[in-house]
């Protein structure tokens, strides 16, 4: 039956005819047995046949076929079919009666070529990439392939026609949030099954909901770095959506199984990772990357193999991988991306998606390495060998020539972390050197001036040599860089810049913030302010620090906190309790010298992500001139605020006004039916008459004493 | 305002009552001995002694002669309020959960836990004038929906009968016939049980407080929505002020959940708002564990919370609190 083709006078007339009154069905509670729907569609299965178009597989995934082999007569048929088994018993298990090989039925000789069926399709694949080419003997060099294959390229037409060329289509305004009128910011919050897009509207003190939808994504979502897409993961792969109201998808990127997504800089291309547990136990874990072009959605290069090829770390060897495994260099171009080995480093160009000089660049125990935000410059840190004989070192690599523009030998050195301040000026090496005893360790930095002729190196120790360093972090398109150190429960907060004494610039120490609760910093992405956020064990205090004039703007408290992202203008703070713990979910919203400006709860809160912006398309100079003529521009905006301030109030009132009314006219009339029910509530009472309502009640206290006799007790006394 | 700590009880409170005229505060908690207090100054005047089980709630008549109290003994208990003696005893075969008096206190309404495969009841006992009458005859027995029934109070002129409890949903009975009258649907109603009900002084209104963290005040005759009190708890108690246009609402995360080892994790703060423009007033921090009970004084100057620790907090508002301004 067809419900959805009757129209309704046919349905009524049905009805009719079953004598069936409608108007007292109840359709909602009608229950269809489950996995029948009756041929009734329901309103969303449109969408849903549009959204998942299955894959259709033929079910002959799993077997191969092998070609090349030797013809030979019904008297060797058996032995080579135990060699053929031999062989492909090894790669995986062959299904019972899964071997068959044709017989030319007129010379009852083999055709040369068999059929293998596997359990599964992932066997099959592998036995195809391991036997593929396989000697037999000298002319008989196995050709594997999936017989799937086989039937794809059957089916493809003898005959060339030429691709039907699609009329362009205008895209979507996928800048069109920058657009906005009162320049806000947007931000995506996760919370239970629902994702939403909001704008930051710190004028209204409120989020402005842009979009939202449940069920979005499967486990998270993620901006792309310039703020242009949204990715959303699903089992399937990941998909980007983006657009001018709504978010539409633009494309998908097919990955089965997908874990962790990463955008190359520049917004060129996507990584996908997935990795699936092997069929037997004994092996690692295999691996698959996607490069996908982002622009196309075409799939650019992918990589297969065991987790063991992908987990970075020389010699010693972590444990699972470290996500992004490939990272990008240079710059928001995108030219390369690169990923540790043992004892090489693998850099790969996205022109070709080929190694670099078709070579992987080999440096002998090489355990960390990253790249400058800005050039094809690599820094590498080895560490020591031969028990102290060969030093540490660190070294910048210029791509693509691989020529080392800078290195340093360091000693007695038990780890090193590498921080790129965000234009490429600096780099930081935080050192962790053993102390002559060997038994703790000390900190200090080894600072590259990396624009400046030779790249100087400067050694920076701290005051405290044995202070533990919690955290550091460089100023954006700055000069200056904060640390956190200390080894009690109250630890010191110290600002460096780099640009002090005159033309031969030092670094030096600006000033040291006492027994601060902070094991965290977040600086502002305009530079010059700073959060000092004590997160897990400090319960969440913030410090809004302003580091030009050197002093505390605010301190507040978001208690538990766990996340805290600046607005990608520096102009706002979001803090965050996410579902880590069951209590306090949600988030505030600061402003950046330390106001608190709004509060969402949220349960089952997961992530917030503000929309990152590309970089301002102002020149440098006209940003300066902007700056300096601050007070002219800012006239216009403040005008601005203090009209939506004023609505705001007049809002406000207006809305307590028409609430207090609405209440008086409920009062109103409860004090009506009070009235009217005296007489019965006096009846109900047994003509008891004071009713407390209204009138005040006098009542005279009485002091009453009251005796009660416990017990009567004789007892003769002498 | 410096609270006064009334600790009298070994277990969690349960359930806060003020006599008419406001000079005694009854107690009920899990402990088997419903107490009274002086409203005052928080002294101890007596115990009720004879539960067996957990005291879930209690009511006092309009003359404070009278007090009845519904426990996990599976018993409803009519007392004499002067002298502690037991009047009456009301067997049922599952605990009783909640009991309110009548206007004109010739009836009271008791609810019983889904117990052993019995379904809850909501049930109507009359209260004879003379205890030596008395009988267990239920006027009414409503079998009541799915869950436990939390809290039934009588409605305007003892019409109707107001039930909430673990379904979240509010229903009006009829209290002649047991007619269900009218109950709140999915949209404006609770999402999780509803843990408390507070009738205003002149029953024309009433709040309800739910593990939802929300608590809602409605319309007792048409059973409107009036206001919602949005919180970041679980509600487990609520109370109208019957001086002011406010309210309280109690409650923290569940015991279950108290991991944290700072207090102000849990949120055991009772909390202001205003009753018409559904703002925060303000909190009276205290307790440690939940809120599970409060209650206004009748004339509006006090109030009291009783908590998950044991505790009955009563607190005297000094007189900057009748000049709040919102």
């Amino acid at each position: 039956m067809a419900a959805a083709a009757l129209s309704m006078p046919e349905i009524e007339n049905k009805a009719m005819n079953l004598g069936i009154d409608l108007s007292t069905i109840d359709f909602d509670n009608i229950v269809l047995p489950p996995g029948d729907d009756f041929g009734i569609n329901s309103d969303d299965e449109d969408i849903l046949h549009e959204e998942e178009a299955p894959e259709f597989e033929t079910g002959y995934g799993n077997v191969i076929v092998v070609d090349n082999l030797p013809v030979v007569s019904p008297e060797k048929f058996a032995k080579l079919e135990g060699v053929i088994r031999k062989i492909y018993s090894q790669t995986g298990v062959i299904k019972e009666g899964g071997l068959w090989m044709p017989v030319n039925p007129d010379t009852n000789m083999t055709l040369g070529y068999c059929f293998i069926e596997f359990n599964t399709a992932q066997e099959a694949k592998e036995a195809k990439e391991k036997t593929d080419g396989y000697k037999l003997d000298k002319s008989h060099i196995f050709v594997v392939d999936m017989f799937d294959d086989i039937d794809r390229y059957m089916n493809v037409p003898d005959e060339w026609t030429p691709a039907e060329i699609k009329p362009y289509e205008a895209g979507d305004h996928l800048q069109h949030w920058l657009t906005d009128e009162k320049a806000r910011d947007q931000f995506v919050i996760r919370a239970g099954t629902v994702t939403e897009i909001f704008w930051n509207d710190a004028r209204q003190v409120r989020p402005d909901p842009v979009y939202q939808r449940q069920y979005w994504t499967d486990s998270f979502v993620q901006w792309s770095p310039l703020g242009t897409y949204l990715a959303t993961v699903h089992r399937q792969g990941a998909a980007v959506w983006g657009g001018k109201s709504t978010f539409n998808r633009i494309h998908r990127f097919p990955h089965n199984q997908v874990k962790h997504i990463d955008f190359s800089p520049g917004e060129r291309f996507l990584v996908t990772y997935s990795s699936q547990e092997p069929s037997n136990p004994r092996d690692t874990h295999r691996v698959v990357l996607n490069i996908f072009d982002l622009g196309t959605g075409k799939l650019m290069r992918d990589f297969r193999g065991s987790v063991d090829d992908f987990t970075t770390g020389g010699s010693g060897g972590l444990s699972g991988i470290s996500w992004p495994i490939f990272k990008w260099g240079g710059g928001k171009e995108d030219k390369y991306f690169a990923r540790i080995g043992k004892n090489a480093i693998y850099v790969y160009e996205t022109e070709t998606f080929i190694l670099v000089d078709k070579k992987s660049y080999k440096v002998d125990n090489v355990v960390d390495f990253s790249w400058s935000p800005t050039d094809s410059i690599l820094a590498l840190f080895v560490p020591e060998l031969g028990g102290g004989n060969q030093p540490a070192r660190v070294s910048l690599v210029q791509m693509p020539g691989k020529v080392e523009l800078r290195q340093k030998n360091l000693f007695s050195v038990s780890d090193c972390k590498m921080y790129w301040q965000s234009n490429g000026e600096y780099l930081a090496v935080k050192v962790d050197r053993y102390t002559k005893t060997k038994k703790s360790t000390y900190t200090g930095f080894e600072l590259f001036r990396i624009k400046e002729r030779d790249i100087p190196i400067e050694v920076l120790e701290l005051d405290n040599k044995n202070d533990k360093i919690i955290a550091f972090a460089w100023e954006p398109k700055g000069h200056r860089f904060a640390v956190i150190h200390g080894d009690g429960p109250r630890p010191d907060v110290s600002f460096y810049s780099m640009k002090t004494g005159g033309i031969t610039a030092r670094v030096s120490k600006l000033t040291t913030l006492k027994a601060k609760q902070a094991n965290a910093l977040y600086w502002s992405p305009a530079g010059r302010f700073i959060v000092l956020a004590g997160l897990k064990g400090f319960n969440g205090q913030l410090e809004f620090y302003n580091v030009d004039d050197l002093e505390t703007m605010a301190t507040g408290e978001h208690f538990m906190c766990t996340d805290i992202e600046w607005d990608p203008t520096g102009r706002y703070v979001a803090t965050a309790v996410t579902s880590v713990h069951e209590m306090e979910n949600g988030f505030h919203i600061w402003s950046f010298n330390g106001k608190l400006l709004y509060r969402i709860p949220k349960d089952h809160f997961f992530q917030f992500q503000w929309r990152p912006r590309p970089p301002s398309l102002l020149s440098p100079e006209k940003e300066e001139e902007i700056s300096r003529n601050l007070r002219k521009y800012s006239k216009k905006y403040e005008a601005e605020d203090q009209d939506v301030s004023l609505a705001l109030s007049e809002q406000d009132r207006k809305k307590r006004r028409s609430l207090q009314e609405e209440w008086e006219t409920w009062t109103a009339r409860w004090k009506q039916y009070h009235e009217e029910e005296r007489e019965l509530r006096l009846q109900l009472r047994d003509g008891e008459a004071s009713d407390d309502e209204g009138s005040q009640e006098q009542y005279e206290a009485k002091e009453v004493e009251a005796e009660e006799v416990l017990d009567v007790h004789e007892e003769i006394v002498d | 305002m410096r609270p006064i700590l009334m600790k009298g009880h070994e277990r969690p409170l349960t359930f806060l009552k003020y006599s008419r005229e406001g000079d005694l505060l009854f107690s009920c908690a899990k402990d088997h001995t419903p107490t009274v207090w002086f409203a005052d100054d928080g002294e101890r005047l007596g115990t009720y002694r004879g539960h067996n089980g957990a005291v879930w709630c209690c009511d006092v008549s309009r003359d404070s002669t009278r007090l009845v109290t519904g426990s996990a003994d599976q018993s409803v208990k009519l007392w004499d309020v002067q002298t502690g003696t037991q009047l009456y005893t009301f067997n049922f075969n599952s605990p009783a959960r909640s009991v309110d008096f009548s206007v004109g206190d010739k009836l009271v309404v008791i609810t019983t836990d889904p117990f052993m495969g019995n379904p809850s009841t909501i049930q109507v006992k009359r209260i004879a004038r003379d205890p030596a009458d008395q009988t267990s005859d239920s006027v009414l027995t409503i079998k009541g929906p799915q869950g436990r029934i939390n809290r039934a109070v009588w409605g305007p002129l003892n019409k109707t009968i107001i039930s909430a409890g673990e379904d979240s949903i509010i229903r009006i009975w009829d209290a002649e016939t047991g007619n269900l009258l009218k109950e709140t649907d999915k949209e404006s109603g609770h999402q999780k049980t509803i843990s408390s009900l507070c009738m205003s002084a002149d029953k024309s209104h009433f709040l309800t407080g739910s593990a939802d963290k929300s608590a809602k005040l409605w319309d007792s005759r048409s059973l409107t929505l009036l206001k919602t009190y949005q919180m970041d708890r679980p509600v487990n108690a609520v109370a109208i002020s019957p001086l002011l246009d406010h309210v309280v609402i109690g409650g923290g995360q569940e015991a279950v959940n108290v991991t944290m080892t700072d207090r102000r994790a849990g949120k055991f703060e009772a909390k202001f708002y205003h009753k018409i423009l559904q703002d925060e007033i303000g909190g009276v921090k205290g307790h440690f564990g939940p809120i599970n009970a409060l209650a206004f004084n009748p004339d509006g100057r006090s109030f009291s919370s009783g908590g998950e620790d044991g505790y009955v907090r009563l607190h005297h508002f000094d007189p900057e609190y009748f000049s709040i301004r919102m």
